[in-house]
């Protein structure tokens, strides 16, 4: 994976620049001793690191512009971060970069239940939004399975999904409004607690641009009443063909399942070996989950259940309680680690028409004989995204390498049958040099040009999303 | 006929590429403005290119006619979700609104709140831009983080970034059955009390306005759809929720009817002078509704959005509104159609337009 190579003279002046920044932030939220720049060499991509040549852990939004103000004066590269569990690459440094990490500013500004929403500071973790309201009822629906510790700020950088988007959408579409600080320094506010934009929809570009455009620090989020209950069912089959049928038919049927999650064999095996849930051993598995009141509930389950039985299940089984239920969710929660106990692997995070499900999972199987490395898949079929993870010896010279050229063609299949490279995760470095795949030449210059509008001698990020040699002109015109 | 009318993307692209000065794009000819110079339509650009109920998924060519995709997505069982408005009765037109145009302006109506704007379905455009490049962004599926999200940038840009050629679209199914409960004679305030409340209840609703002007008295209107024994359940629940108020209900039928006067907005009165509409968080809509010298109007989304008639000297910018207002029809050359933008954004905004349509030549004097 190239990387631009950091510019010396910038180095040179690492001192300088890191007194000019302490006379704008605390002691302490300035760092630049090597030992402690390197918590931030990497993101959840953990094979490629750099530790940047400066750390600012701001926590204000008046401290960002200040922050913004001396970096774009002295031309210095910016890497926003927020809590580094990117699976792109979205947080990698380069040497010669500044790290803006937002985590200390993590605060409630404002909850709203008559209007639906929280106001937050963006280091916030996406699991303590729903944590602060959850008590009077509420919840925040975006739900990457990296909740835990991923921040609102990469969230929406990344306009990360999970596992309940099916029904609630994606970060985007949950997004109302955000305070950002531009590269010039410039404090923000687009958007509120109303809903959509009076002009051009900038907040619909900001969410998803791998912070490429400005500093994102505050945001109105949507939030929801928390449904009732909500119970899942598991159903084997044996043929990804006919799971991949039976998904389509529950959409179809007009069902909103709020998540449908799907497991080829390889990954059953890896997780009962793992996790002992308890899967039937079978070509395919599907997990349908519905929300609402105990008779809603068996009302969708029912007409689930009929669907699924036409297809000739292996298997059928309904949750009876919440126990049963999450011995369900086990193994789909399980799944990366289980994968993880097998080898070292690569999570990929294309997505697809549903349509065309039983034929990329053939192709990807006939890829995996050919590359010699063996592959699972586990995703979110109801909107396509699937997150193929192939196993590799991160000691073994070259497998690295074997893997990534396996990975990308399975990218690429995902954009021939109509799809994409990515349906979650971002572009970041991971990604950047397939893009030519998906995008004409016209194209990714249509995206560039919004990044010279806010951000015109490409300081933040700059080394992402784009393939380098098509960013080449721009990253070095100033 | 318009000036130009094209039934290719690539000739719309010549078109723009070789002709100079303004151009002012025409889809179904209903959005209420006006734009100068030549006009190009994109009423020979039809089709539905694909459609995978299965996938939730449609593509079609932007001037293909609303009522024929929604014919198409009927006969599966599938709607578009966002309701968009049907302007044609107050704007007075023959309405034949298209597909791409009902992007182009991220129209939105009752369930908004509840499923999403238009640009919470878009999935992925073609467009060409005010040099005559073509350019797709997005693509048919519905995740997709693929570089910057251009689609939505370009739903509710009114055509000033480019002429949309194609769009691919997330459809949803129709619900089984709907139902609507009525509340009388409550004060606006109470009425965004009684919404806000259903809203922010697990029994999911998917559309609440108020009418205060209604011949038979104020009304406030609240709609459940889903499965049969779902609906029953929820109607049951949000009665005990609104146990303090005087309530009555619509059936199926008589709730469809109702929601369809609402999507064109027929409690308007189309011989105003204006109708504005007026976008803020819920609570602050009564106080709009009484201040801002409406003469008529209702509020949806909750409280949300209001629809107000108005006289031409009315402006409703005057009393300071957080969030913004639309003249939909009126004294455009007096009042701005758009609600002026923070200096900032506006800066930002007008460089975007710039690089997408340097000359500024495409619907010129919209949004600027
Ligand atoms: C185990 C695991 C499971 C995961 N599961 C999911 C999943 O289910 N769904 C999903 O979508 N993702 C998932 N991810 C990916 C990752 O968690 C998301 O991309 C997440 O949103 C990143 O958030 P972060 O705060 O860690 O951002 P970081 O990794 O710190 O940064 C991500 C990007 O955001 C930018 N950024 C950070 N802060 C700001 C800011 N303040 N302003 C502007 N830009 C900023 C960065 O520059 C970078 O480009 C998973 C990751 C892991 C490790």
């Amino acid at each position: 994976m190239d990387m631009p190579a950091p510019n010396s003279e910038i180095i040179a002046k690492k001192a300088m620049i890191a007194a000019r920044l302490r006379q704008v932030l605390p002691d302490r939220a300035v760092i630049e001793d090597p030992a402690e720049t390197r918590a931030y060499e990497c993101d959840g991509l953990s094979a490629y690191r750099c530790p940047p040549m400066l750390a600012v852990l701001p926590s204000t939004t008046e401290e960002v512009a200040e922050i913004m103000k001396i970096c774009n004066e002295y031309n210095v590269p910016v890497v926003p971060r927020g809590s580094g569990t990117s699976l792109a690459g979205g947080a990698l440094p380069t040497a010669d970069s500044v790290i803006l990490g937002v985590a200390r500013m993590n605060g409630v500004l404002e909850t709203d239940y008559d209007n639906r929403i929280i106001r937050v500071q963006t280091g916030r973790t996406n699991l303590s939004v729903t944590g602060a309201i959850e008590e009077d009822g509420f919840f925040y629906a975006p739900d990457p399975s990296s909740q835990l510790a991923c921040a609102i700020a990469g969230n929406i950088a990344m306009n990360s999904g999970g596992a309940h988007c099916l029904k609630y959408g994606v970060t985007s579409n949950n997004l109302l409004g955000v305070r950002m600080v531009t590269v010039a320094g410039e404090i923000m506010d687009i958007g509120g607690a109303h809903l959509d934009a009076a002009g051009l929809d900038l907040l619909g570009v900001i969410c998803g641009s791998e912070g490429q455009i400005g500093v994102v620090t505050e945001a109105t989020l949507r939030i929801l009443h928390k449904p009732e209950g909500a119970r899942p069912v598991l159903m084997g089959f044996d043929s990804n063909e006919v799971a991949g049928q039976c998904v389509s038919d529950i959409i179809k049927a007009g069902v909103l399942p709020v998540a449908i999650e799907f497991m080829d064999r390889p990954c059953i095996r890896a997780t009962e070996a793992f996790a002992g849930a308890g899967y039937p051993d079978c070509e395919a598995l599907l997990i349908v989950e519905v929300e609402g009141s105990d008779a809603e509930i068996q009302e969708q389950l029912d007409k689930i259940l009929d669907i699924a039985r036409r297809h000739n299940p292996v298997e059928l089984r309904e949750a009876q309680d919440a126990d049963q239920a999450a011995r369900i969710w086990l193994g789909r929660k399980s799944a990366f680690g289980a994968m993880g106990q097998i080898n070292d692997y690569m999570c990929l995070d294309g997505t697809i028409p549903v349509s065309e499900l039983p034929y990329v999972l053939r192709r990807i199987g006939e890829l995996s004989k050919e590359f010699g490395l063996d592959v699972g898949n586990v995703f979110h079929a109801g909107d396509g995204n699937m997150h193929p993870l192939i196993l590799y010896n991160a000691n073994k010279p070259g497998d690295l390498e074997k893997c990534e050229a396996f990975g990308a063609e399975i990218l690429k299949l995902c954009v021939e049958v109509g799809g994409c490279l990515t349906g979650e995760h971002g572009v970041g470095i991971e990604k950047r040099d397939l893009m030519n795949v998906q995008f004409s030449e016209a194209d990714l210059d249509a995206q560039m040009k919004i990044k010279d509008v806010f951000d015109p001698k490409w300081l933040l990020n700059a080394a992402k999303v784009f393939p380098l040699a098509n960013s080449q002109a721009r990253r070095t015109a100033a | 006929m318009s000036d130009y009318n094209p039934t290719t993307e690539a000739e719309i692209a010549d078109i723009i590429a070789q002709s100079q000065g303004p151009l002012a794009i025409q889809g179904g000819g209903t959005k209420g403005v006006t734009c100068p110079g030549k006009t190009i339509s994109t009423q020979g650009l039809t089709g539905i290119v694909n459609y995978e109920p299965g996938a939730l998924t449609m593509i079609a060519k932007a001037g293909t006619p609303l009522a024929e995709i929604e014919a198409v997505l009927d006969k599966e069982g599938q709607r578009l979700a966002f309701e968009p408005v049907d302007f044609g009765q107050v704007l007075g037109q023959q309405s034949d609104p298209t597909i791409g145009g009902v992007f182009a302006i991220n129209n939105s109506g009752s369930r908004r709140f509840q499923s999403g704007a238009a640009r919470d379905f878009l999935l992925g455009v073609r467009f060409v831009d005010g040099t005559g490049q073509i350019l797709k962004n997005g693509g048919r599926v519905m995740k997709n983080v693929t570089g910057y999200d251009l689609v939505k940038l370009l739903c509710g840009s009114w055509g000033t970034l480019g002429v949309l050629t194609e769009v691919a679209f997330k459809t949803l199914p129709k619900s089984e059955t709907q139902r609507s409960l009525v509340l009388h004679g409550l004060t606006s305030e109470q009425a965004v009390n009684a919404m806000t409340r259903c809203v922010g209840s697990p029994f999911e609703i998917s559309g609440a306005v108020h009418l205060p002007f209604d011949p038979s008295g104020a009304k406030t209107v609240i709609r459940i759809e889903g499965f049969e024994g779902s609906v029953a359940y929820r109607v049951e629940q949000l009665q005990k929720l609104l146990s303090d108020y005087t309530q009555s209900q619509l059936d199926d039928a008589g709730s469809v009817a109702f929601w369809n006067d609402i999507r064109t907005l027929a409690p308007l009165d189309g011989h105003s002078q204006a109708i504005w509409k007026v976008s803020v968080k819920p609570t602050d809509g009564p106080a709009i509704m009484k201040s801002a010298g409406f003469t008529g109007g209702f509020m949806d989304w909750s409280g949300g959005l209001i629809w107000g008639t108005a006289a031409a000297s009315t402006n409703p910018r005057d009393m300071g509104i957080n969030g913004h207002a639309t003249l939909i029809k009126g004294p455009t050359e007096t009042i701005s159609k758009f609600h002026p933008e923070a200096p900032l954004v506006a800066a930002y905004s007008n460089k975007i337009r710039q690089k997408f349509d340097p000359s500024g030549r495409l619907n010129q004097g919209l949004m600027a």
